[in-house]
């Protein structure tokens, strides 16, 4: 009798695992993009994935399921080239992007594909610290204070943090008429406040508003302002500091997955789409500076003017930014390794 | 005579393992230690997991992508207890039955999934299947998806979970001998017929217990899953991966509402366990 039961339950398990795997299979018959992106645009690609949806059911009579793979923009990066088939990738850094188009899926030309550096949207780099700003802090300087706790990702493997980085560091030269030394000593100081490297944006989101460690997180805007809409904001306060960066997240279509798979037109649109009215909106609305004026406009009250400075004029863009300051063996390393 | 200076020793003091005073602290930190880092972290779950009520809790299991993250979990957890049951009978049996060269090395490697870490179980699949790595170009010229994709995902989980079930199975048939079976065969019967009616009811418990062990860290597994997965929402999530993604999203509730399924996996899982230690007699000992 036992024995019986045995072989029964055997046999069911074997069926219930073959019944899956062909479930799974059916159901990649429709029009789908994978958009591969970084930790920060949950939120955002939620809603814009459900408005082009919408766009291009209107258009084409089609209808297109997105899909999300969220993660740090390196890491994202990497499974992009490890074979992770991304129609489109939206990634925190250009030099992320690089290194996909280096592995030979993207063309060199990518960024001149789209207007505006293909950045549809920009954000900047902001402060969070607790209600009431109990340890006064207006502006980088009050960063390198003893006794501050100063929460920021690993810039080895964060993309954000690499903006956080260099926005402290383009801040220090402009205070200290461009004396690189001086940089040096500003981020060396502001980095022994750092208890602690999260590997991810979101990670280090968390780190501080959920588990309550430290006294100030720097953070992307659209982060902070996330953060401080989940939390409440008699918890969280933004501080915006007087120069900060101008982060440019960029776009764009993996050719070699989009041909492939037959998405090439589809995939296009998508990130054209992230140009218009509608696009921009949800950016804006999502925290993101939109690139178009008209919306920029009217959003001009959640957006505070500060002095952004570049990663082209300071650093002369990502590549010898990552050089000089990431790579093994880089200004990071040298000041966070004492 | 080796007993001897022990029983007259015992005879002038109480042992001091005996003396309430070092009897009751004992217990007490035992217990504390077991409170603080056993039952208040998976009563903790269940807590955060119904803050919001029921209808949250409802909502976030129904979601459409945490229902594909369960069904994700199940097939390839499903797929690898299969092949782990079908591999750990036949290692088992070769192992208990039969002595040939290398059956030690064999014994070691079964245990290798156990010593290395899932994050470099997980790389490891990577460096075989990922376009640059050595079947990347094949597989791609061939329009086949294995990292990244459903088959990615069941390979990591077979791989971690691969001992389980041998581990359990090769000692239990070592000692019980092959008497029985022996005497099967003398009295004429097949040998598909002397597996079902001698082997397999003589293993069964010891196979049972293997396969829920197996299943529990097939569903639960995270590390190597996670390197293999990219990630796709609805797509290549399992549980506990979704479980990370929306805790990242600030969905707390929601996030404790999954986990709370993983932990109940956990107590059921125990239960099992409990249950069948007791129909077989083996607390702690390995039969």
């Amino acid at each position: 009798m036992k024995t019986t039961g045995f072989r029964l339950t055997a046999l069911a398990l074997i069926i219930a695992a073959l019944i899956g795997t062909a479930a799974q299979t059916s159901a990649q018959q429709k029009l789908t993009l994978l958009n591969v992106s970084y930790d920060p645009t949950r939120e955002l690609y939620q809603d814009y994935n459900t408005a082009f949806a919408r766009y291009w059911k209107t258009k084409t009579g089609q209808n297109v399921t997105i899909n999300q793979s969220h993660g740090g923009s390196g890491a994202q990066a990497h499974s992009v080239i490890d074979g992770l088939q991304a129609d489109v990738v939206t990634l925190a850094l250009a030099y992320d992007i690089d290194a996909i188009s280096q592995s030979g899926q993207i063309p060199a030309n990518w960024q001149s594909r789209l207007p505006n550096n293909s950045t549809p949207y920009t954000s900047t780099i902001v402060f969070l610290v607790r209600g009431g700003n109990p340890k006064h802090i207006k502006d980088w300087n009050d960063l390198v204070k003893p006794g501050i706790s100063v929460i920021t990702p690993s810039p080895k493997t964060s993309g954000g943090a690499r903006w956080n980085y260099l926005a402290a560091w383009g801040y220090a030269l402009s205070v200290n008429h461009n004396d690189q030394a001086r940089a040096r000593e500003f981020v060396t100081q502001l980095y022994k406040n750092v208890p602690v490297l999260d590997s991810g944006a979101r990670g280090a989101t968390t780190t501080f508003s959920k588990r309550g460690i430290g006294d100030v997180l720097i953070a992307w805007e659209n982060e902070a302002y996330l953060a401080v809409k989940e939390l409440g904001k008699d918890k969280l306060e933004i501080v915006i500091p007087s120069r900060s960066i101008l982060a440019e997240p960029p776009v764009s279509v993996v050719d070699k997955v989009a041909n492939k798979r037959g998405t090439a037109t589809v995939a296009k649109a998508y990130l054209e789409y992230l140009y218009s009215d509608e696009g921009q909106e949800i950016a804006a609305r999502n925290y993101y500076r939109p690139r178009s004026k008209a919306v920029a406009a009217k959003y001009s009250s959640q957006f505070q003017k500060l002095n952004l400075f570049t990663i082209q004029d300071v650093f002369g863009g990502w590549q010898n930014a990552q050089k000089t300051h990431f790579a093994d063996g880089g200004i990071f390393d040298q000041i966070y390794g004492k | 005579m080796i007993t001897a200076p022990q029983t007259t020793r015992r005879k002038g003091s109480v042992r001091a393992g005996d003396a309430p005073w070092v009897k009751w602290p004992l217990i007490a930190l035992a217990l504390t230690f077991m409170l603080v880092v056993l039952v208040l972290p998976l009563a903790s779950v269940f807590v955060e997991a119904f803050a919001k009520g029921w209808q949250v809790y409802l909502d976030s299991i129904r979601d459409p992508d945490a229902l594909s993250a369960i069904r994700l979990t199940l097939t390839a957890s499903g797929i690898a207890l299969t092949m782990n049951l079908l591999f750990g009978l036949a290692a088992a049996w070769a192992i208990s039955r039969f002595s040939f060269k290398g059956k030690n090395l064999l014994i070691s490697l079964i245990d290798l999934p156990l010593a290395v870490s899932p994050v470099v179980a997980g790389l490891i699949f990577v460096l075989l299947f990922g376009l640059h790595g050595w079947f990347g170009t094949w597989l791609d010229d061939h329009n086949i998806q294995i990292l990244f994709a459903v088959p990615g995902i069941v390979l990591a989980t077979i791989f971690v979970t691969f001992p389980f079930v041998a581990r359990e199975l090769i000692p239990f048939m070592q000692a019980q001998g092959t008497e029985e079976e022996e005497a099967a065969l003398v009295l004429g019967a097949s040998p598909w017929r002397m597996f079902f009616s001698i082997t397999l009811p003589n293993i069964r418990w010891s196979l049972l217990y293997g396969v829920i062990l197996c299943s529990a860290r097939a569903m639960g597994e995270f590390g190597a899953v996670s390197v293999v997965s990219g990630h796709i929402r609805g797509e290549t999530n399992t549980l506990p991966l979704h479980v990370e993604i929306l805790y990242n999203e600030y969905n707390f509730a929601a996030a404790f509402a999954v986990a709370s399924l993983l932990s109940l996996v956990a107590v059921v899982t125990l239960a099992v366990k409990k249950i069948i230690e007791d129909k077989t007699g083996r607390r702690g000992e390995k039969a």
